[in-house]
């Protein structure tokens, strides 16, 4: 789905990834860890085009990231769902628009979507929430309600960046059972976190791999965690 | 531009004019440039079709219509009314050649005798009026053979004194459409700001369009269906406004010159019409350009 070869990146400062090679393979399921700082978020972008590699090179089904078009980026990110570490909403849009953005802006009809949406909203636990406001919610419903949106257009591949990043440990666990959830349906998933308890209760459900970054370098995280 | 996307720049869909925060300001301020620059821009329509009906009328006068001026005694006025008669009809350049009857020079007095005025009795000149084909007639050749033949003839061109307002007319159409050009450059210039205040205050809605993927001609029309409904809106406003005021301009009058004839007439009233049209037009291809332009840049 996502490979990485030999990919460097740096924002114009000193080298922040060197050599990263990685191969996310259809219905696998990844955890990225590492200090903060080390690179996370960058590496995720670089996964869904929101960076391109000054080094290497980022192919996402088959494309290489680096010659598409903005057409051809936008139809990329419908076929990655993404779910930011700061959530990213519209604040003046209802939580069920925000879920439904993906859907408007590709030209759907809401109103046909209408069961879809209640059943993810259900999903998520934010039925009664529809037509809150962003600031209204509190940060595990806007983290919820994040994932909704990053799956509305079905996507193969969702990557959530720090998705458990401020909500309790039980809010935590439900999101991680959303996740495992999705990736028994098939789906690719990637996770940022540096919850190592999050990635401890996950390999109890799934075969998940661990990956870390550590001095520019993405490592094979072994069985001590 | 297709038309289906020209339908879905129209009719638009609810959901997607949500998507972008109706922003205050930038709003207020295109409909009020809109509105304000259709009601100067139907003054100026007004002003060029009036200006370049008189001209048109004043030159035509002034191609045409001269008088010939008989001032004999009474005694030989006729026989001078008649030798002059047959000189014009010699006249190459000449269409025709009248003596005004005693009724019609009588009407040109009354205003001034009254009506009962005994023109017979008088010695009143006797006018002819002269009609000049296109091209006319060699002025100076026929004044110096009048001044030989008829010795009471004067050559009256009294349009003459026209010329310099043709100009004027003129000139003064040229400037009112230079004043619509005018009036069109500064509505796009006004509204390329508005769009690009819009646009930058919007940074963070594109950022996220973009995110789940979004199109750039998704996000660049949400902002360009406002501003040219908008602009349209302002303008239609504007324009009513204008014709208004033009309406209210006193009726034209054929002696009543320049001022009173400063309207609208016939199917120039359905003019202005156009002037929503194209604001709109203006502010589609202003805010084309900018959403264009803001989007390769924040790309
Ligand atoms: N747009 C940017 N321009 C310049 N430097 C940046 C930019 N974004 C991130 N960085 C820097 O790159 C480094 C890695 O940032 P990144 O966000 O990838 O870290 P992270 O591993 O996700 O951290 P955290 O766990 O805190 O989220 C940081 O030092 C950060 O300051
Ligand atoms: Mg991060």
């Amino acid at each position: 789905m996502i490979e990485l070869e030999n990919v460097g990146y740096n924002y114009g400062g000193g080298e922040l990834l060197t050599d990263v090679s990685v191969q996310l393979a259809p219905g696998s399921f990844h955890f990225l860890t590492g200090p903060s700082g080390a690179g996370k978020t960058t590496l995720l972008k670089l996964c869904y085009g929101a960076l391109t590699p000054t080094m290497g090179r980022v192919r996402a089904f088959n494309m290489d990231v680096k010659g598409l078009d903005r057409d051809q980026m936008a139809y990329l990110r419908r076929r990655v769902g993404v779910v930011h570490q700061d959530c990213r909403f519209l604040d003046h849009l209802s939580i069920l628009e925000n879920i439904a953005l993906p859907l408007t802006v590709s030209g759907r009809d809401i109103g046909q979507e209408e069961a879809n949406l209640q059943e993810l909203l259900s999903w998520v636990g934010l039925s009664d929430r529809a037509h809150a406001t962003p600031p209204e919610l509190s940060g595990g419903e806007r983290q919820r309600a994040a994932l909704a949106r990053s799956v509305i257009l079905s996507p193969d591949v969702i990557i959530a960046d720090e998705p458990t990043g401020n909500v309790d440990w039980e809010m935590s666990q439900r999101l991680l059972q959303l996740l495992v959830e999705l990736n028994h349906m098939g789906k690719t998933i990637l996770v940022a976190t540096h919850d190592l308890s999050l990635i401890r209760a996950a390999k109890k459900q799934v075969q998940a791999r661990v990956l870390r970054i550590s001095n520019r370098q993405l490592q094979q995280a072994g069985a001590d965690l | 531009m297709s038309l289906l996307h020209l339908r879905s720049l129209i009719v638009g869909d609810a959901q997607a004019d949500r998507v972008v925060p109706p922003s205050g300001f930038t709003a207020q301020l295109t409909l009020f440039v809109s509105g304000a620059m259709a009601f100067l821009a139907v003054f100026a329509l007004a002003l060029s079709m009036a200006s370049g009906r008189l001209a048109d009328r004043w030159a035509e006068e002034l191609a045409r219509a001269a008088t010939l001026r008989i001032s004999a005694p009474l005694e030989q006025r006729q026989a001078q009314t008649d030798a002059a008669l047959a000189i014009l009809q010699q006249t190459p350049g000449v269409a025709s050649a009248r003596a005004l009857s005693r009724e019609e020079q009588a009407a040109l007095l009354a205003p001034w005798f009254g009506g009962e005025l005994p023109l017979d009795s008088l010695p009143v000149p006797q006018l002819i009026e002269v009609i000049a084909d296109t091209p006319g007639y060699d002025e100076t050749g026929l004044r110096l053979r009048l001044q030989a033949e008829v010795p009471g003839a004067v050559l009256d061109d009294h349009t003459r004194w026209r010329e310099p307002l043709v100009d004027a007319a003129q000139t003064l159409r040229r400037l009112a459409w230079v004043s619509i050009l005018l009036i069109g450059g500064a509505t796009a210039a006004m509204i390329t700001l508005a769009a690009n205040a819009a646009l930058a205050a919007n940074a963070q809605v594109i950022e996220v369009l973009r995110l789940v993927g979004a199109l750039d001609t998704y996000i660049a029309q949400a902002f360009v269906r406002r501003f040219t409904l908008r602009a349209f809106v302002g303008a239609t406003v504007g324009m009513g406004f204008g014709i208004i005021g033009v309406w209210l301009m006193p009726e034209a009058s054929r002696e009543g010159g320049f001022l009173t004839g400063l309207g609208l007439q016939g199917w120039g009233w359905l003019a202005p019409l156009a002037i929503p049209v194209l604001g709109a037009l203006v502010a589609f291809v202003a805010t084309s350009r900018a959403a264009n332009k803001r989007l390769g840049d924040l790309a």
